[in-house]
C-alpha cells in the first residue's frame, strides 16, 4: 500500500512516500521498519501502544489499533498530530 | 590520592562543549586560551536534547540522547565529532509485558563505562529505568533487575511523584577503581548502590532530609537531584538534593547536610553540583529559590554560584560577571561542568539559553553564547 510519511519522519525514508505491504497495520508499520530500521520504535512504544502524537489514516479513516486490518490498494497516512497550539 | 588517569592535568589545547537543549544540540570548539568559541550547530534542530556526552575512552565517540515533540525516543551516535550521526539499532526500552508495561518516554542521562569496559555505557530515562550498551551505544537493554522489581518500582512512584517533565534516573556514576561498584539516583526515588556489577542494588539515603511531613524512612520519598563521585578521592560522594547540600565519605552510609553552611538568605537548593578533578574538598553548586511555590529561578533574580574549599565547611559566593539582578533563570541539574585544566574551566547553560564560561575556578565569568534554546545539558570535553 500507499505510505505517506510525516515530515518528521523523511529522515528515514528520504522521501513522503514509501511502499510498505501487510494485512494489519501493526504488520505494514513492521514492513515500513524492515525498509527503514528504527522508523517504527519513533511511532510504537515497547507496549505496543501507539505514541500519543501520532495518528494513522486508512483511506481518510483513523485507525486507532495496530491489529485492525488494512487492504492493498488502500492509502496509509501518518500524521504528526496538531498537538501544542 | 591518585586514582586512574583521570586525574592527570591535561593541556587545554582544544576544549569541546556539549550543549543539549531543548530545541537541538551545539558543539563549541574552544581555542588552547578558553577564549573565543567556535559554534557547531544546531544538530537535531527541533529535537529535545537531553544529554551530549564524549567517550573519554576514546575523545571522539559521541551520544545524544534525544526524542522530539511527536516521535519517541532515540540515541544518536557520531564517530567522528557529530559531522556524521547514526541513530542507535536499539534504543533503550523497557522490557515488553502484557499489559501495564512501561514505555521509555525519554532518555535522559548518559554515562560511559569503566576505562576498562571499552564500548560500556549507561543510560537512565524517564519515566525511571537504567539500561546499558555493551556496544558503544548502538544496542541498549535493560540493566540489572530494578526496572522490573516490585520494591523499586514503588520507589519511583508514577509519574506524578517525579519532576514537571517525568520522573528521573540519573547520576549514574561508575567507580573508576571498579567495574562493579555503581551509583544512581532518582527524582524521585533516592540514591542507590552496587557493589556486584548492578546484579543487586540498596538504597543509600541515610542523614538525607525529605520534605517536610513526609517519612524519610520511605525511600519514594527522596529527591537527589544530582550525585557526583569526587575523580581524586572516589571513597568521597557530594549530593545536591532537593532539601540540601550533602556529603558522603565512604564507607559510611551517612550523608552529613554541608549546605547547613550556606548563607541562609540563599539556601542550599538547587540542581547542578560540579567537583574538582584533582580536590575532593572543592565543589561548586547554583542555588535557587525554593521558597514557597519554588520558582526554580536565581534568588532575588541574582544568580551566582558557590563555591566550598573545605568539603562543605565554608561556602564562596562567585558573581563576578554575572547579572547583577532582574535574571531570572536558573541551571539544571546537568548544564553545569568542569574541565581539568590548570586554572580549572567552569561552565554552565541557563534556563534562558545562554551559556557562561569562567577560566579561573569561577572567580570571572563572562557569556560565550546567548540566544540559544532553554539549556538541559552542559558538558566540557577533551576531544583526541
Amino acid at each position: 500500500m500507499k505510505v505517506l510519511i510525516p515530515s518528521a519522519l523523511r529522515s528515514y525514508t528520504e522521501s513522503a512516500h514509501a511502499e510498505a505491504s501487510g494485512a494489519t497495520l501493526a504488520a505494514v508499520v513492521t514492513d515500513l521498519d524492515r525498509q527503514y530500521p528504527g522508523i517504527r520504535f519513533r511511532m510504537i512504544d515497547e507496549q505496543n501502544r501507539i505514541r500519543r502524537h501520532i495518528r494513522f489514516f486508512v483511506n481518510g479513516e483513523q485507525v486507532r489499533e495496530l491489529a485492525e486490518p488494512v487492504g492493498a490498494g488502500e492509502e496509509l497516512i501518518i500524521v504528526q498530530a496538531l498537538s501544542g497550539g | 590520592m591518585a586514582v586512574g588517569k583521570n586525574t592527570a592535568t591535561p593541556k587545554p589545547d582544544h576544549t569541546l562543549l556539549l550543549v543539549a537543549t531543548r530545541k537541538g544540540a551545539w558543539l563549541y570548539h574552544g581555542d588552547p586560551a578558553r577564549a573565543t568559541w567556535r559554534a557547531d550547530g544546531p544538530h537535531f534542530l527541533g529535537h529535545i536534547v537531553s544529554h551530549v556526552v564524549l567517550d573519554p575512552r576514546d575523545g571522539r565517540t559521541l551520544l545524544a540522547a534525544a526524542k522530539t515533540g511527536h516521535l519517541g525516543p532515540t540515541i544518536f551516535r557520531s564517530t567522528d565529532l557529530g559531522r556524521s550521526w547514526q541513530e542507535a539499532a536499539q534504543p533503550p526500552a523497557f522490557a515488553t509485558v502484557a499489559a501495564g508495561g512501561r514505555a521509555v518516554d525519554h532518555s535522559f542521562w548518559l554515562t560511559p563505562g569503566h576505562a576498562d569496559e571499552a564500548e560500556v555505557w549507561y543510560a537512565g530515562t524517564s519515566p525511571q529505568g537504567l539500561f546499558r550498551s555493551a556496544d558503544g551505544g548502538v544496542t541498549w537493554a535493560p540493566f540489572s533487575s530494578i526496572n522490573e522489581d516490585p520494591q523499586y518500582r514503588k520507589w519511583m512512584g508514577t509519574v506524578q511523584d517525579g519532576t514537571p517533565d517525568g520522573p528521573k534516573l540519573h547520576s549514574i556514576i561508575v567507580d573508576p577503581r571498579d567495574a562493579a561498584h555503581l551509583y544512581f539516583a532518582m527524582s524521585g526515588g533516592g540514591v542507590h548502590e552496587s557493589t556486584d556489577g548492578g546484579e543487586s542494588f540498596a538504597p543509600i539515603v541515610d542523614g538525607l532530609e525529605v520534605v517536610e511531613g513526609f517519612d524519610r524512612k520511605d525511600i519514594a520519598f527522596h529527591d537527589p537531584h544530582c550525585v557526583r563521585l569526587c575523580p581524586s578521592n572516589p571513597d568521597r560522594l557530594y549530593q545536591q538534593n532537593h532539601c540540601g547540600i550533602y556529603r558522603l565519605d565512604r564507607p559510611s552510609r551517612q550523608w552529613l547536610r554541608i549546605g547547613k553552611n550556606m548563607p541562609q538568605q540563599v539556601g542550599d537548593v538547587g540542581f547542578p553540583l560540579v567537583l574538582h578533578p584533582r580536590d575532593a574538598d572543592t565543589a561548586w553548586v547554583f542555588p535557587m529559590d525554593a521558597t514557597e511555590v519554588w520558582p526554580r529561578t536565581s534568588p532575588d533574580g541574582k544568580p551566582a554560584v558557590y563555591a566550598t574549599r573545605d568539603a562543605g565547611a565554608t561556602w564562596q559566593r562567585l558573581d563576578a560577571g554575572l547579572p547583577a539582578g532582574e535574571a531570572w533563570w536558573t541551571v539544571k541539574r546537568q548544564a553545569m561542568t568542569a574541565d581539568r585544566y590548570d586554572p580549572l574551566g567552569l561552565y554552565f547553560g541557563t534556563t534562558s539559553g545562554e551559556l557562561w564560561a569562567s577560566r579561573d575556578e569561577g572567580k570571572e565569568w563572562r557569556c560565550i553564547a546567548r540566544h540559544l534554546p532553554e539549556i538541559y545539558a552542559v558538558e566540557a570535553a577533551e576531544p583526541a
